[in-house]
């Protein structure tokens, strides 16, 4: 997760400093706001990845060199073969019809605003079903 | 071909001996995934076929990201062929200096309709909707996105925003007509009333969600699903460039989408966001008085739409580039028979283009009088520097290969020749005096269609020839496709040439007649023979379509002899994409595989180590 986390910090870092050198030099409310914003973009999930890279036990964040840390995943380590990776990855639903539902629901309700209200009741119907529907789905197992 | 078991064909040819492994039985490794639950070891023993529903039911409830990935390019060349008739509308119109082919109301429709077409419908999700979708995975040895389902709602919110948006030809007033960038005051409501403005926003918000999503699960599926030994700089360049792209959407749409948010309010509920009336207090002063200063009261301006606009747009710009980019990285190196020349100079090349792409947006609003032009110009200047260094990789990659110009290989060829010239003059508009005066002008149509066409187009066809036998298990007929290049290859230098002559003679853009005695119209003439000339080229494509639907050739899992993990799985991939894995130990572990006896160029950790054992042998 080292490259992870310094690729996210990196950004961080970057917009951290254009946004200041952008503020002293301008004082643009909206520029200077958006740079913040894109700099605790990449801080926030950065930190993230920086913690679990500890957690992992990976020690030397900042050591540029070819050993790894004990708790580098398979997929972080040059060396590792495919039999690491073996075992539950993740759950992929196979088929589901409540991401169109949901779609749907959020078409009608956005235009809602433009063609009349009243088609907002269908819309959050369909939102309230989905949410509903993919929960149920998800306790369940899907189809997979 | 598309029998699962195929897979192994390629252990039966070339036996695999790479020291890692030697042994020929590679574990089964990703399917089936989430193996133990009860449902899935039925489909380990019968070899992942999906049991899911078929026909129309299929399509609307698949979360599978081939068959998402394949409805966001279907859908999004639908609506770039659109588009491209919008175009020949427009050049038609512009044939001659008074034409009544149009009103001028049409016409304005028709150009806001075209931008919006093509930027925000075509070239952004069929890279990263369509191609990026279907491939990413693949390339790192996932069996799906990170998050299928919102994989799938974030294809049927631009499905949605598509319809939105051309359903805004059908409204009472017509389509939005206030260009693709929709600046402030006149996408007032007093200024563009009627419905198509506000279709046009509800449209924007949909597909900027979508993008969001589409953002978030690229980036969940690269950091989170790699297969083991695929580090990150092991990553096919494609690959790396969808990772950036992914954080530049994170950045740039948010913006956009919350900037039409507060354009709606404007325009409907009495906010005063982007216009300058309301500058008032409750009591109705207009300034306020503090530390003995009088003070204006703080109040809406138009200029801010184009500060948020832009913080989006030049962002997108690059969102619109880096895919593509990636496109050509791939497919240089196999056509060129060698591996991709400086492979981490163009990762960090990829990074700077990013970063700087987020400092630049003001550079559209040097005219504005109101942004800082000594840094937006220096900003601008420096993104020739990663973009040469792309080039000069790119360059370096072919040098001395062993070329063969199939149809993708052209289609990079013509990339690499349309963007250098949109890019360098990108270079001198990034200087504030030369903008001056060419700013709103048909020079800068010509330059950013140059950088687009050259990506979206160019590079995004070289993308559909390349993979379209990984996603088929057919061929594109190369014949046609050389037809569809050379062609478009023509029609693109006739058609924007000419258009930096009138710009620079003086023509503005968005103009639906223009005197007859400034010397424009010969070259508006040629332009248009060159419009229809690209349209001419994309007849050979749906032609090809056509062809390999009746008469299919085989493609077989990997034509090309390519590179990069998705050519090890058949063509298409089954459910789940992999029933095997090669063992991953270089940035291009299938051509690994495939020859285990091949001289490799020593790269990696051990490099000069390897180089130095290898330079004592004795050569030949």
């Amino acid at each position: 997760m080292k490259v992870e986390a310094l690729f996210l910090l990196f950004l961080g870092v970057f917009f951290g400093l254009v946004g200041l050198v952008y503020w002293f030099t301008s004082y643009d409310d909206g520029g200077g706001m958006m740079l913040l914003g894109t700099s605790l973009l990449g801080f926030l999930p950065g930190l993230y990845y920086f913690f679990w890279h500890k957690r992992f036990g990976g020690k030397k964040f900042f050591y540029w060199g070819k050993e790894h840390g004990a708790g580098d995943r398979p997929s972080d380590r040059p060396d590792a073969t495919l039999d690491e990776g073996a075992g539950e990855i993740e759950s992929f639903p196979g088929s589901s019809i409540w991401p169109f539902v949901l779609g749907m629901g959020a078409f009608l309700t956005l235009v809602s605003l433009v063609f009349g209200i009243w088609l907002i009741f269908p819309g959050i119907a369909l939102i309230i079903s989905a949410a509903v529907g993919v929960t149920a789905e998800s306790r369940r197992g899907g189809h997979v | 071909m598309t029998d699962v078991t195929d897979v192994t064909h390629t252990s039966d040819v070339l036996a695999p001996t790479t020291p890692d492994t030697g042994h020929e039985d590679l574990p089964d490794l990703h399917a089936p995934p989430g193996a133990g639950h009860g449902p899935e070891g039925d489909h380990a023993a019968h070899g992942h076929e999906d049991h899911g529903p078929t026909g129309i039911l299929k399509w609307l409830t698949s979360t599978d990201h081939k068959v998402i990935g394949l409805s966001y390019m279907i859908t999004s060349l639908i609506l770039f062929y659109m588009a491209g008739i919008m175009a020949l509308f427009i050049r038609l119109q512009l044939a001659s200096p008074h034409s009544s082919l149009l009103t001028f109301g049409q016409y304005n429709e028709l150009f806001t309709m075209h931008g919006s077409l093509m930027l925000y419908l075509f070239a952004g999700p069929f890279a990263f909707g369509g191609l990026a979708n279907y491939v990413v995975p693949l390339q790192v040895g996932a069996p799906d996105m990170a998050f299928p389902r919102l994989n799938a709602l974030s294809y049927w919110l631009y499905l949605t925003g598509s319809i939105t948006m051309m359903g805004g030809f059908l409204v009472a007033g017509g389509a939005a007509s206030f260009g693709w960038v929709a600046y402030a005051p006149l996408s007032s409501v007093q200024s563009s009333p009627g419905i198509g403005g506000d279709v046009w926003i509800m449209a924007l918000v949909l597909t900027g969600f979508s993008a969001i999503f589409t953002g978030v699960n690229l980036v969940a599926t690269i950091f989170y699903l790699r297969a083991p030994g695929m580090t990150m700089f092991r990553m096919p360049i494609f690959t790396w460039n969808m990772l950036v792209t992914g954080i530049l959407i994170l950045i740039a749409f948010p913006v956009l989408t919350s900037a039409l948010v507060m354009l709606f309010c404007d325009r409907h509920f009495g906010t005063h966001i982007f216009t300058v009336s309301g500058c008032q207090t409750v009591t109705g002063a207009t300034h306020f008085l503090s530390n003995g200063h009088l003070y204006p009261v703080a109040c809406g301006s138009p200029l801010l739409w184009q500060n948020l606009f832009w913080f989006f747009g030049h962002p997108e710009v690059y969102i619109l580039a880096l895919p593509f980019f990636g496109i050509v990285t791939e497919v240089l190196p196999v056509f060129s028979r060698r591996p991709v020349f400086g492979y981490k100079g163009m990762v960090f090349a990829t990074m700077a283009i990013a970063a700087l792409s987020t400092g630049v947006w003001a550079h559209h609003m040097f005219t504005t009088g109101a942004v800082l032009l000594p840094f937006f110009s220096l900003l601008s200047l420096l993104i020739a520097v990663p973009t040469g260094i792309k080039f000069f990789n790119w360059i370096g990659t072919m040098w001395h290969g062993q070329l063969t110009f199939n149809t993708p290989m052209l289609f990079c060829i013509g990339f690499l020749l349309a963007f250098l010239m949109g890019g360098v003059t990108g270079i001198m508009l990034a200087s504030p005096p030369i903008d001056f005066a060419t700013h709103d002008t048909y020079f800068v149509v010509a330059h950013f269609h140059q950088v687009l066409v050259g990506t979206a187009v160019f590079a995004g066809f070289a993308g559909v020839y390349y993979w379209y036998p990984k996603m088929f298990g057919r061929m594109l007929d190369d014949t046609l496709g050389k037809w569809h290049f050379w062609l478009l290859f023509i029609g693109f230098w006739v058609t924007f040439m000419p258009q930096y002559v009138v710009g620079l003679r003086g023509m503005p853009r968005r103009v639906a007649s223009y005197p007859s005695d400034l010397g424009w119209q010969s070259w508006n003439i040629v332009s248009t023979v060159g419009g229809f000339v690209i349209a001419l080229s994309f007849a050979f494509l749906l032609w090809n379509f056509w062809k390999s639907w009746r008469h299919p050739i085989p493609a077989g899992d990997n034509p090309w002899d390519a590179h990069t993990l998705e050519w090890f799985t058949t063509s298409p991939p089954p459910h789940h994409n992999y029933t095997h894995l090669p063992p991953i130990r270089s940035e291009r572990p299938t051509w690994d595989y495939n020859h285990p006896d091949a001289i490799v160029v020593p790269h990696g950790p051990h490099a000069e180590a390897v180089a130095r054992a290898r330079s004592k042998e004795p050569v030949g």
